[in-house]
């Protein structure tokens, strides 16, 4: 893929950083912010409604949820959810140890906090909140960060309670936990001003970084999640969901900017072909009778099954569009499938743009064209093979989309696959979907809860960036790399903690060099935990391993996550050596190799350094070993002095 | 103090100065420099004492602004008026069940411009918000008054036992009461003495999520009541509302046999001494008889009204260190019935035995329930209760203390107050407030580990 000019396509990203909150409590209820493994015996079994609006408008999302006619099965396990999480008990007031640091971000970020919190309701019917709405409130705007020189506004900080957590789905039965809804979740909210791909990746991490420095930010997998929305000029405003990782982000934003780039060339293709919305019909027809001898094992198949046929439309003078590919190994006809399999429930859908293929033959194509009175030299056909509701409801959908295609980029959600494409998960929510929480007092910001949260705002990165150097006495390009790493608050805690004792260069470069050396040896670092990383700073401090130690320590215990690092110590052979001990070896090397070290003595210290290595290595540092060895030498064999050994 | 859509003081001068209402947009401009732009929203009133203007942005968020004296506010525009449809549809000559509101948030939606709850009552409404009932049969929908339950008053019980007369006598199927939770067994209860041959089930319903949330519980309580007005063999007043935490199944329980027994759970309603008459399983329409039926269907059956409450009756529950002059209280002051919930078996403190005394040769009927809730009152297990009994008060076998209290506020006001038939009524089974026989299943009990 060529580089896109950025630039030249209007690219426009704004990111939605969510941080879990590690609170004591949830955020309207008493329940520890901790989650449960274990499957829960208790389970409730609910089905939700959207409500209509005033205006009796549905909010579009909110509609094709509820079409879908879902179950939803919610586990509860006692350990972390009360009658609050299954909707059976009303919010009981916001947690104030949340709202403290949520304030205290909203200054960092330079914003305006309101002075009346109010807590609304926002539709959501997923399933994912039981009551059908998320509880969210509005608690700062218009602020701002600088990135480098350029200053990214930051429009809304909200306060949020995260959602429960899927578990698996069974045909219309969706299965959830409600362990992680609840907890604290910050939202925060950027304005459109970003304009390249891995700029988007600096301003997330600067977010997520802001967040992890109050102290009261989750760590782990899927304690923050970044959402994306991206357009590029002529496009729309597209919402990408779920990018899981931070080094995605460059890559998702750069595939949504050339999906769109490849949709709008689709349309003006289909303007010069002169193609009208009005001009795709939804003229559904059964073309079951053409594939009745079919050697497609899909269709086949499917049709084997009674009530099952297969449907068809024509998409008149789409031919050649459907098989235009708008992202790596995805084409315009997959953005269909999409809209199919989201409206439709079916499996996928076939265009004559790929046909014949699959099975099916060129004669079935032609008779295809034939039925259905379609130009082959113009016109593109989709088919579906499935129930007869379903098609129908499956080819209205792609219909629809290739309607909007006429028009431009539609506005969608979509979700991110890890390959950093991304596909259709339903339409973009309305306004309608937003009213007042009325079982929760609102907040008035007093003057003392300021107070508290400015205790914790945290400190600005270039205060410490000179922190760094000047007290604890990192290189400017340690700190430097050590201020863009995403553990910054477990350096901050650890230095704070074992200062005295290991010197901050060393915890720095665990976090920064160590591991990712070991990722370029293709060891696991995801295992990494902040209590691993922890438990050898604290060994250091306890002399009871050395430095050298750490990288093979690290990739052991890594690799062997069962195992508890004190055995793998003993198991290495990096027990610290203590002095004496160290002495006495170096003693046994002199001896062993006493005529060979008196006999060349220019390079007695090599030798004898060596030498000793060999059996000491990672258990001490070099530097007391080389101090060691050279008074070995002087003592037993009278070689050397300082300045003979200066020159080795 | 005059109050401006919940606002007060300069804030509610500016905001009618700018001839600003809730629901038109406006512009708050600080002496600072800074302004915001949103829809005005109505203030609760608990909190307007804070110079706070409450908006609405346009990304749906409300959020509250301080102002002072020198912030300008300004009109943008005046907010879109829509289009009421309210009217009432004639009846139709089709089998009909009548939708009775009273104020309960049953029956009522949002307001997703103020967040305030208005009601549902027009039936093209109603069939929006919920379509499915229409596939049930004809609904006529009207609302009879506009109360919170624990505003309810015993007068509010003849309005409504005459409204539902009103509805069974022209022809409807089943009478559905939207009615809130807090209070709803006592109105039940209240029904189920006050219109006397039912030919038809009059059944109440509520929800404890209110119905502007995608998973509240009203639609599901309110198809189990109409699929019950419309099509169960019984004609008493019930209650129906879920009987699990689950959407999975209803459960129809006797008024008079019925109690909320959790502050906030969907399946707050039990039945306490008895077993629920149906459960209604609305995905599949299905009505299971699972309990005692007292009265049949029969819509040849002739109802009779006799809608009085006596207002003078009070009840008063046994606790350590009740004293008398609670009771000489109630004599003195003319009441004219007392509803005792004694401990355990039915005991008052032995020191109060005088003062009920005094009240029964006042002829003021004492009726004693257990607080126990569960079990049946008896009198003559220990010396206090037949103390109790040779002072005249009247036993009032399983019933609960909130419907003897019903029962005895209805035959005071429209029976009898002559003491000895006063007596002769608390003790028949009018309704199916007494049962019998309580078998070992009728006792709920705890998860213990």
């Amino acid at each position: 893929m060529s580089k896109l000019d950025f630039k030249e396509l209007g690219l426009r990203v704004g990111l939605e950083i969510h941080v879990q909150l590690d609170t004591s409590r949830k955020l309207f209820c008493k329940c520890p912010t901790k989650l449960v493994e274990e499957r829960s015996k208790f389970n409730i079994e609910r089905g939700l409604r959207p409500a209509k609006s005033e205006t009796g408008e549905v909010d579009p999302a909110a509609m094709l949820e509820w079409r879908r006619e879902r179950v939803f099965i919610y586990e509860a396990p006692p350990e972390s959810s009360c009658l609050v999480e299954i909707d059976e008990e009303p919010p009981h007031q916001l947690d104030e140890d949340s709202l403290t640091v949520a304030i205290a971000i909203a200054k960092a970020l330079n914003m305006r906090v309101v002075d009346e919190i109010h807590v609304m309701r926002k539709i959501v019917v997923d399933g994912s909140n039981v009551s059908g709405f998320q509880r969210t409130a509005l608690i700062a705007l218009n602020g701002f960060i600088m990135e480098g020189e350029k200053k990214i506004g930051i429009q809304t900080l909200c306060l949020e309670e995260d959602a429960a957590r899927k578990i698996s789905e069974e045909g219309n039965k969706v299965f959830y936990r409600v362990d992680r809804l609840g907890i604290p979740l910050v939202e925060i909210a950027t304005a459109p001003d970003i304009n390249d791909p891995e700029e988007a990746m600096r301003v997330a991490l600067k977010l997520g970084q802001l967040v992890r420095l109050t102290g009261y930010a989750k760590r782990g997998l899927g304690t923050i999640r970044q959402d994306l929305n991206v357009s590029i000029r002529d496009g729309a405003k597209v919402e990408i969901k779920g990018v899981q990782h931070l080094y995605l982000i460059p890559k998702v934003v750069e595939l949504e900017a050339l999906r769109q780039q490849r949709l709008l060339e689709i349309r003006n293709e289909l303007l010069r072909r002169n193609v009208k919305p009005e001009d795709l019909k939804e003229e559904i027809v059964d073309v079951t009778e053409v594939f009745e001898n079919t050697s497609s094992k899909i269709i086949r198949k499917s049709i084997a099954t009674p009530g099952n046929g297969v449907f068809a439309v024509v998409l008149k003078k789409f031919k050649g569009l459907l098989g235009k590919e708008v992202q790596p190994g995805r084409r315009f006809g997959t953005e269909l499938a999409d809209y199919a399999r989201v409206w439709g429930g079916v499996g996928g859908i076939f265009h004559t743009d790929e046909l014949p293929n699959y099975g099916i033959t060129a004669e079935e194509v032609r008779n295809l064209y034939e039925k259905l009175g379609a130009n082959p030299g113009e016109d593109a056909i989709v088919i579906v093979a499935d129930q007869r509701e379903k098609c129908v409801k499956a080819l209205k959908a792609v219909v629809d989309r290739a309607r909007q295609a006429v028009i431009g980029v539609p506005e969608e959600t979509r979700s991110a696959n890890p390959d950093g494409t991304s596909k259709y998960t339903r339409p973009r929510p309305g306004a309608a979907r937003m009213y007042p929480e009325t079982d929760i007092p609102l907040v008035y910001v007093t003057p003392d809860l300021v107070e508290k949260a400015m205790k914790i705002v945290p400190e600005p990165p270039d205060a410490k960036l000179k922190r760094f150097v000047e007290e604890h006495k990192l290189s400017v390009e340690l700190a430097t790399t050590l201020i863009r790493d995403l553990r910054l608050d477990l350096y901050e805690k650890l230095t704070a903690k074992y200062g005295g004792s290991v010197q901050p260069s060393i915890i720095a470069s665990i976090l920064v060099n160590i591991i990712p050396s070991l990722r370029k040896e293709n060891v696991p670092i995801e295992n990494v935990t902040d209590e691993l990383i922890e438990e050898i700073v604290d060994m250091l401090s306890r002399g009871e391993i050395s430095k050298e130690a750490i990288p093979d320590l690290m990739k052991q215990a890594l690799l062997n996550p069962e195992k508890k690092l004190k055995e793998l110590v003993k198991e290495l052979g990096i027990t610290r050596l203590d002095v004496n001990e160290l002495d006495r070896i170096i003693e046994e090397v002199v001896e062993r190799h006493r005529e060979k070290l008196l006999a060349r003595k220019e390079k007695a210290f090599a030798i004898a350094m060596s030498e000793t290595m060999k059996i000491v290595r990672g258990r001490i540092d070099g530097a007391i070993v080389a101090e060691n060895v050279k008074k070995k030498l002087r003592e037993k064999l009278n070689i050397g002095s300082d300045d003979e050994y200066s020159r080795q | 103090m005059e109050i401006y859509h919940g606002y007060t003081g300069f804030v509610a001068f500016k905001l009618k100065e700018a001839n600003a209402e809730p629901g038109d947009v406006i512009r708050v401009e600080n002496p600072n420099g800074e302004s915001f732009t949103g829809v005005l929203m109505p203030k609760q009133l608990l909190y307007s004492d804070k110079p706070v203007i409450v908006l609405k942005l346009s990304n749906g968020y409300n959020i509250g602004v301080k102002i002072d004296p020198n912030t300008r506010v300004l009109l943008v525009s005046k907010k879109r008026e829509l289009p009421r449809t309210i009217g009432s549809q004639p009846l139709p000559k089709k089998p009909f069940v009548s939708i009775l509101a009273t104020g309960g948030t049953i029956a009522s939606k949002v307001d997703y411009v103020t967040g305030a709850v208005t009601p549902l009552i027009d039936p093209h409404e109603l069939l929006e918000w919920a379509p499915e009932l229409g596939d049930v049969g004809f609904l006529n929908v009207r609302e009879v008054m506009k109360k919170f339950s624990e505003d309810i008053t015993p007068s509010d019980w003849e309005k409504l036992s005459l409204e539902v007369y009103r509805e069974i006598t022209s022809g409807a199927e089943g009478v559905v009461v939207a009615h809130g939770t807090d209070m709803m067994s006592y109105s039940a209860a209240a029904l189920a003495f006050s219109i006397i041959g039912k030919p038809v089930p009059i059944v109440f319903v509520g929800s404890q999520r209110s119905s502007d949330r995608p998973s509240s519980d009203s639609f599901f309580n309110l198809y189990s009541a109409v699929l019950t007005a419309f099509k169960a063999s019984f004609a008493e007043s019930v209650i129906v509302m879920h009987g699990d935490s689950s959407d999975s199944y209803a459960v129809v329980l006797r008024g008079v046999k019925a109690r909320k027994m959790h502050t906030s759970r969907r399946d707050a309603f039990q039945p306490v001494n008895d077993k629920p008459i149906a459960i209604v399983y609305p995905y599949s329409r299905e009505i299971r008889i699972v309990g005692r039926v007292f009265e049949k269907r029969d819509p040849g059956r002739e109802a009779s009204l006799r809608n009085k409450f006596d207002d003078k009756v009070a009840i008063v529950k046994a606790y350590p260190g009740l004293q008398e002059e609670i009771i000489n209280f109630l004599v003195d002051k003319k009441f004219s019935g007392i509803v005792i919930e004694g401990s355990g078996l039915g005991h008052v403190p032995n020191s109060l035995i005088d003062s009920l005394k005094r009240a029964v040769e006042n002829e003021i009927p004492v009726v004693i329930t257990s607080q126990c809730l569960f079990g049946r009152v008896n009198l003559n297990v220990y010396s206090t209760g037949r103390r109790l009994l040779e002072a005249g008060v009247i036993p009032a076998s399983d019933m609960l203390p909130e419907t003897a209290y019903v029962k005895l506020s209805w035959i005071l006001g429209s029976v009898t107050k002559n003491l000895s038939e006063v007596r002769e009524l608390m003790l028949t089974n009018i309704a199916g407030e007494i049962n019998e026989r309580h078998t070992l299943e009728l006792f709920p009990r705890w998860s213990h580990e």
